[in-house]
């Protein structure tokens, strides 16, 4: 629906991928590991290999987590915009279809210390 | 049935506008909160010039309630002798 | 002979006629149309502007009057205040950040609403109108300047306070009232009136001032008890403004009652998400509380907003859309929300810490069904990092909601366990949402929420290009004195030791 306007009305976004300087934007949530009080935003280069990711600046980022080092990555079920996906760990987040501003989510059912069982 | 109500600060000014409404408004129920008196009435509640006056023993203008007025809840009716509020329920 | 000239007193409804109604003109030398171009865009249709009645009927000489001597009482008080120390009275100096957030993020606020009620009172042809809305932005920069001027006391003697004009133009959770005021000020007439007049001021207002000035008096806070009551005399007009409006809108044409309860469900929602920042205050900041979140919802949210939609229903007008939403979040907000602050307190210009025992066995018993169960585990584990000399820090920020602004630490009505995750791609571009409120809006109205400044992806553009130390310089944050955890701080060390100084001859 159109802005109620005298004129035109346009928006001009402020998020676009060019201002980040050939970085983009990737949002990522551990699924009910609400420790992180919500999805962790990521300005990283699309050439990064989603196993760099998920190696560095994601393992840093759990660690407060007590299940971190318990994840079993074979075993790691993910998702993108909110629809179950396979991620290839060897490819570049372009290369796995993760555009700027996309949200990725991983979930490890059984596995939640501070959740107390349903 | 909906709860109209009107809060004061606490301070001598509105000791007698207080016993006032407390005066005409017989179902009215006050909570005293720290600095503040919260005065809840089922759908009606008038805060009535005259009673204020005899109480003060002065001429007594409804605005000046303005100074220590808090919060209210209600549509609001006022004219030289009253300040009534009260909602459609 | 004696003549007695009997000096006739105005009654009030005259004295209001002869003082507004009778001081407008229709115009002649420009068409209406001109002099008003705002009027008519947004759809609502209104016949005859003297049918708007102001129930207080205040004119400007008794506004002077009222608003001089309330003016001479808040000073005297803060005099009085800064001259004894007035500061030491505090149960705790953690309550100070409950007064930082106030005054980076709500004070900003009011000199928002100071502009748009100046601009609204401009912008309506009706008399009655413009001089309650000229009264309005009078009251509004007023407010700005007591809480100001009350707060400025604090700054002699606490961090947090110095920067609060940069805090409020460039800090993140900042954004989330100021995205609201501008929202509503870049909104047209009417749809301000809804939005601030209304929605914020009657339905939402007495969940940010009373328990918070309560708040204050428990806990020793003399100069913002004052200043909140001097703020909130003026409230009672405001809202009696904001009522007044909606049923002068709903009366003129059966027309604006789609239009209107739009707007309803739009503020209402964005109020609510503000009053998140209130949530915490109320629950983790006061060192002595007066009541939860919970408890001030049920009163001032369910009972007294209950009692308002029943009295609007005869126009059509039905309760927000939010409403069931909101209730189910009101038992777990203040705890996300106060979680998030303490993960990403590096970056907060006012202090976190870790509730007490104490702290956590009042939340328990406020909170019966959710604290334990869900927030508790939580903070038992971020207690152990804290002991363990791994202080829990989160620098992965936060997904913000692209309409409310805020983190998107808030699950799904009906799934506490499950952030709520919301998404929209429009024009090749994808939009992230804390609820289905906040997606509604921006679906409703694209253009206006895709230029939204969103404090954490703005980070990483022009001119701080993600480096945490730049982007602390540039929102003129202390870092180890304005942020991180109020144990260890300076506020904390000095309140005791000036406490200490002030009781004994050491």
């Amino acid at each position: 629906m159109p802005v109620a306007a005298t004129k035109d009305y346009v928006g001009v976004p402020r998020d676009v991928a060019a201002n980040f300087h050939g970085k983009q934007l990737v949002y990522v949530s551990w699924d009910r590991h609400l420790l992180f009080a919500a999805p962790f935003l990521l300005c990283v280069p699309p050439e990064m290999s989603f196993r760099e990711m998920v190696d560095g600046p994601l393992a840093m980022l759990f660690q407060p987590d007590p299940d971190a080092a318990a994840i079993d990555w074979t075993q790691v079920e993910w998702l993108k915009s909110n629809q179950p996906w396979t991620p290839d760990f060897n490819r570049s987040l372009a290369d796995n279809g993760i555009a700027h501003k996309d949200q990725i989510r991983l979930r490890t059912p059984g596995l939640n210390s501070l959740l107390p069982a349903a | 049935m909906s709860t109209v109500f009107i809060a004061l600060q606490t301070n001598e000014d509105t000791r007698p506008i207080i016993e006032a409404i407390e005066l005409d408004n017989p179902l009215a129920v006050v909570h005293r909160e720290p600095a503040m008196v919260k005065i809840d009435a089922p759908d009606r509640l008038v805060v009535r010039r005259s009673t204020i006056e005899d109480l003060i023993g002065r001429a007594f203008d409804l605005q000046e309630m303005h100074i220590n007025l808090i919060t209210l809840s209600g549509n609001v009716v006022e004219d030289d002798d009253t300040l009534t509020l009260s909602w459609n329920s | 002979m004696d003549m007695k000239a009997s000096k006739k007193k105005l009654g009030l409804k005259e004295r209001y006629r002869l003082m507004t109604r009778d001081l407008g003109w229709e115009t002649t030398y420009q068409p209406k149309d001109k002099v008003f171009p705002y009027v008519g865009y947004e759809g609502i249709r209104i016949h005859d502007w003297d049918k708007w009645e102001d129930p207080f009927r205040l004119t400007m000489d008794s506004y002077w009057k009222y608003q001089a001597e309330k003016e001479r009482k808040f000073y005297a008080i803060i005099d009085a205040h800064a001259q004894n120390n007035g500061h030491l009275n505090l149960t705790d100096a953690r309550y100070l950040s409950a007064l930082k957030i106030f005054l980076q993020a709500i004070s900003p606020g009011e000199y928002a609403a100071h502009k748009g009620f100046a601009r609204v009172g401009r912008e309506f042809p009706g008399v009655g109108t413009q001089v309650a809305c000229q009264m309005q932005a009078i009251d509004e920069i007023r407010h700005a300047q007591t809480q100001i001027h009350a707060m400025s006391n604090y700054n002699r003697y606490y961090n947090g306070f110095h920067a609060f004009a940069d805090t409020r133009d460039r800090i993140w959770y900042t954004s989330v009232a100021r995205s609201f005021f501008d929202d509503a000020m870049s909104a047209g007439p009417f749809e301000f009136m809804i939005a601030i007049g209304f929605s914020f001021e009657y339905v939402l207002t007495n969940l940010l001032f009373v328990p918070f000035m309560s708040g204050a008096a428990y806990n020793g806070d003399m100069a913002t008890v004052t200043f909140g009551f001097s703020a909130q005399s003026d409230e009672a007009r405001h809202m009696t403004l904001g009522l007044e409006c909606i049923k002068f809108m709903l009366e003129q044409d059966p027309a604006n009652v789609p239009i209107v309860q739009g707007w309803i469900d739009k503020w209402f929602w964005r109020g609510f998400r503000v009053l998140g920042l209130v949530s915490t205050m109320m629950d983790y900041m006061l060192p002595k509380r007066v009541m939860s979140w919970r408890e001030a919802w049920n009163i001032y949210g369910v009972e007294n907003g209950g009692a308002l939609f029943k009295d609007l229903a005869r126009y059509g007008i039905r309760p927000p859309k939010g409403w069931d939403d909101a209730e189910q979040a009101i038992d777990h907000m203040s705890h996300q929300f106060m979680l998030g602050l303490y993960q990403w307190s590096f970056g907060t210009a006012f202090h976190s810490w870790i509730p007490s025992d104490d702290d956590m066995d009042w939340l328990s018993a406020k909170y019966p069904d959710t604290f334990d169960k869900y927030y508790r585990p939580r903070w038992d584990h971020i207690k152990k990092l804290a002991a363990a000399g791994t202080p829990f820090k989160n620098y992965g920020l936060a997904k913000l909601c692209q309409t409310c602004q805020l983190p998107t630490v808030f699950t799904e009505p009906d799934d506490p366990t499950l952030t709520c995750h919301r998404e929209t791609a429009y024009k090749g571009e994808k939009y992230h949402f804390c609820s289905d409120g906040c997606q509604h809006i921006f679906e409703n109205e694209p253009e206006k929420y895709i230029q939204a400044w969103l404090p954490m992806p703005q980070l990483f553009q022009d001119p701080v290009k993600g480096d945490l130390g730049e982007w602390m310089k540039w929102v003129s944050l202390l870092d180890g004195k304005d942020n991180g955890d109020y144990a260890g701080s300076e506020d904390q060390k000095n309140f005791e030791a000036w406490r200490g100084l002030a009781t004994t001859n050491q």
